[in-house]
């Protein structure tokens, strides 16, 4: 298919679609082939899971789309990614936070030697919309999170890891974002903190609007408040559904939500999923 | 958290054994001295004489703080030119002396062109820009994601460079600074200080004064701008802030360019004072000791780093330096600062490695 005529649907569905994925492929170092093909869409306003163990690409899939692989020395060699109706896969990070698509990464990655305030107006670096735009906003996240208004002279390294994700997700409303990409928001933090941090993902999306695309480990939890889910394994889609179908499938409930059911004996004895081909591109 | 930027400098010292040898070579390297000189003096001369000597001449003593503090004020604008580019971007920028040469030369070499003087000051400023856009395209923006040591490698390369480029251009001979047509004011001021004369030259007044001014407005961009704030998310991190859309490259040419422009006021004042020539570099050099001591990352750290290695190298010249015959003066701010990393790695004021445990 022309790059054209994709674009010309990729404007079609623009209106309810504000990102997709077709068939990408990821190399690292020029050898190492990461994503074999990885197709997926985010509804506008929408919440969607990208689940998987530990190097099934899911982190990979969040960088391709934000184009911060490349500083990691990873290349999108295949395929293309829409965001709000428009090619980006050549953008820079810098272009993209300015077109609304903004990534949290894994492990908060806070700026250690600035204050939780001066990290939250980091996010803003992208702005163009003037200073009391820029503090209405600020006001704004400190109601959202009153512990960041407690903590807003602190040094960010001196905080709490709930806070510091408090801190990278607020820092990244701060660039008045369209979607965020939310790269293992449970990573380290004690469970009662991660259903602080899921619901605050929540109520940003139903109050402010934002789309979410979450790559999670915590399938529990991911599934409780994503409306989606794709199931990554070894850099391909292997499954993708409802949130409610994912959480009541069989397979799904064995493997990664830990409810066993009947009495397996071995892996010989478990469906296998072969990826669900799209020949789009 | 551990990032380049906030890593102090490397602590080979914390070695045990690294720490033990070279205590033992000091205390060697003292008993050979303690032998040359005469023995039953040796303690007297090194602890009472030399401030028995400052309590009876204490003008002698005042012009000796000041020569050092002058040229301390003069180390910590070669040393912020370092701090600046390391700050963010991680790398130790080895050409940072030449730059100063450079830009110094570029100077003079435009208003031997018949250029007036303050046009050829703001052309150079277009010049150091000029160059901040290069370097950042062929060199930093090719490397970027090698590991530091080629970055640094590549700061040689950028180094052999300007020497070439700035000889071709403007020879190699050493040039008079235009002090005079940039309205710096000549000769001295006599004081009476301590029933003494102290002489105060205006020049080196002048760049206590235009350093120390310099040195204010970093530290206010630094502290309360976008792009400050920016550069210094920089240095904590690379990876978030290319994450919260913070442009690496822009950010580098403009640190690059505030270096260059440090350089040029370095260039000037180290110029008038002596004159302009590639000579320069090797003083640049000095900035080393005086990082370990301030601290990498520290702006304030080069400021205070610089005030005490060029008080501490004048006095320990005059009143200590003829105990062994002189010529103290070119290593002791390197002991100094060997001193340092032995109980302070990160220097007086480097960023505090968070740990949180």
């Amino acid at each position: 298919m022309s790059t054209a005529t994709l674009e010309k649907q990729a404007a079609a569905t623009a209106s309810d679609t504000i990102l997709s994925l077709n068939n990408i492929e990821v190399i690292y170092d020029h050898v190492v082939l990461v994503l074999k093909g990885v197709s997926l869409t985010v509804p506008r306003q929408g919440i969607v899971a990208i689940l998987g163990a530990n190097g099934a690409g899911k982190t990979t899939t969040l960088k391709a789309i934000s184009n911060l692989l490349k500083a990691e020395r990873g290349e999108v060699t295949k395929g293309s990614i829409v965001f709000d109706g428009e090619r980006v896969d050549k953008m820079s990070p810098n272009e993209l936070v300015r077109r609304g698509c903004i990534q949290v990464m894994e492990g908060r990655h806070c700026f250690g030697h600035l204050s939780i305030e001066e990290n939250l107006l980091t996010g803003a670096f992208t702005r163009r919309d003037g200073n009391a735009a820029i503090k209405r906003d600020l006001e704004k996240i400190y109601t959202l999170f009153p512990r960041l208004k407690q903590r807003r002279s602190s040094q960010a390294g001196y905080t709490s890891g709930g806070e510091q994700q408090m801190c990278a997700i607020g820092r990244a409303m701060m660039s008045n974002p369209k979607m965020i990409l939310l790269d293992e928001p449970s990573m380290g933090l004690a469970p009662q903190i991660v259903e602080e941090i899921f619901e605050i993902v929540r109520g940003l999306n139903a109050d402010e609007g934002v789309s979410f695309l979450v790559a999670e480990q915590n399938t529990n939890m991911a599934l409780r408040y994503a409306t989606y889910g794709y199931i990554m394994e070894t850099g391909r889609v292997v499954m993708d559904g409802e949130a409610k179908m994912l959480r009541e499938n069989e397979d799904v409930k064995e493997f990664y939500l830990g409810v066993a059911e009947g009495n397996k004996k071995s892996f010989r004895e478990v469906k296998s999923y072969k990826r669900r081909k799209r020949w789009l591109s | 958290m551990s990032d380049i930027a906030t890593r102090p400098a490397p602590n080979l010292l914390a070695n045990p054994l690294v720490k033990a040898g070279l205590i033992f070579a000091a205390v060697i390297a003292a008993l050979a001295i303690g032998v040359r000189l005469d023995p039953t003096n040796t303690l007297y001369a090194i602890f009472v004489d030399p401030f028995q000597q400052m309590a009876q001449a204490p003008d002698l003593l005042v012009q000796t703080v000041w020569e050092g503090l002058v040229s301390g004020v003069l180390y910590a604008l070669i040393a912020l030119g370092f701090v600046l580019i390391f700050k963010a971007s991680g790398v130790f920028n080895f050409a940072q002396g030449i730059m100063v040469v450079f830009a110094a030369l570029t100077l003079v070499g435009l208003y031997e062109k018949g250029v007036p003087a303050f046009l050829a000051v703001i052309l150079t400023l277009g010049v150091m820009f000029a160059l901040a856009v290069t370097i950042e395209r062929v060199v930093l923006r090719p490397l970027v994601n090698q590991p530091d040591i080629i970055l640094f490698m590549a700061t040689f390369g950028i180094t052999y460079f300007l020497i070439g480029f700035g000889e071709a251009l403007f020879g190699g001979n050493p040039k008079q600074m235009i002090a005079e047509q940039l309205y710096l004011p000549k000769g001295a001021v006599d004081l009476q200080i301590l029933g003494g004369l102290v002489s105060l030259q205006k020049i080196d007044i002048a760049a206590a004064l235009i350093a120390s001014l310099m040195i204010a407005a970093l530290a206010a961009f630094f502290q309360y701008t976008r792009i400050g704030r920016a550069l210094r998310a920089v240095a904590d991190s690379h990876k978030a802030a290319l994450s919260v859309g913070i442009s690496l490259n822009q950010i580098w040419v403009i640190v690059w360019f505030t270096a260059g422009i440090v350089a040029l006021i370095t260039g000037i004042m180290w110029g008038a004072r002596s004159d302009v020539s590639f000579a320069l570099e090797i003083v640049a050099l000095k900035a080393l000791p005086v990082l370990i001591l301030g601290g990498f990352t520290s702006i304030p750290g080069a400021i205070v780093g610089g005030l005490i290695i060029g008080i501490g190298e004048k006095l320990g010249e005059f009143y200590w330096g003829p105990l062994i015959g002189g010529g103290i003066e070119s290593w002791l701010a390197y002991f100094i600062a060997l001193g340092f990393l032995l109980f302070r790695p990160q220097g007086l004021f480097g960023d505090k490695i968070i740990e949180r445990i």
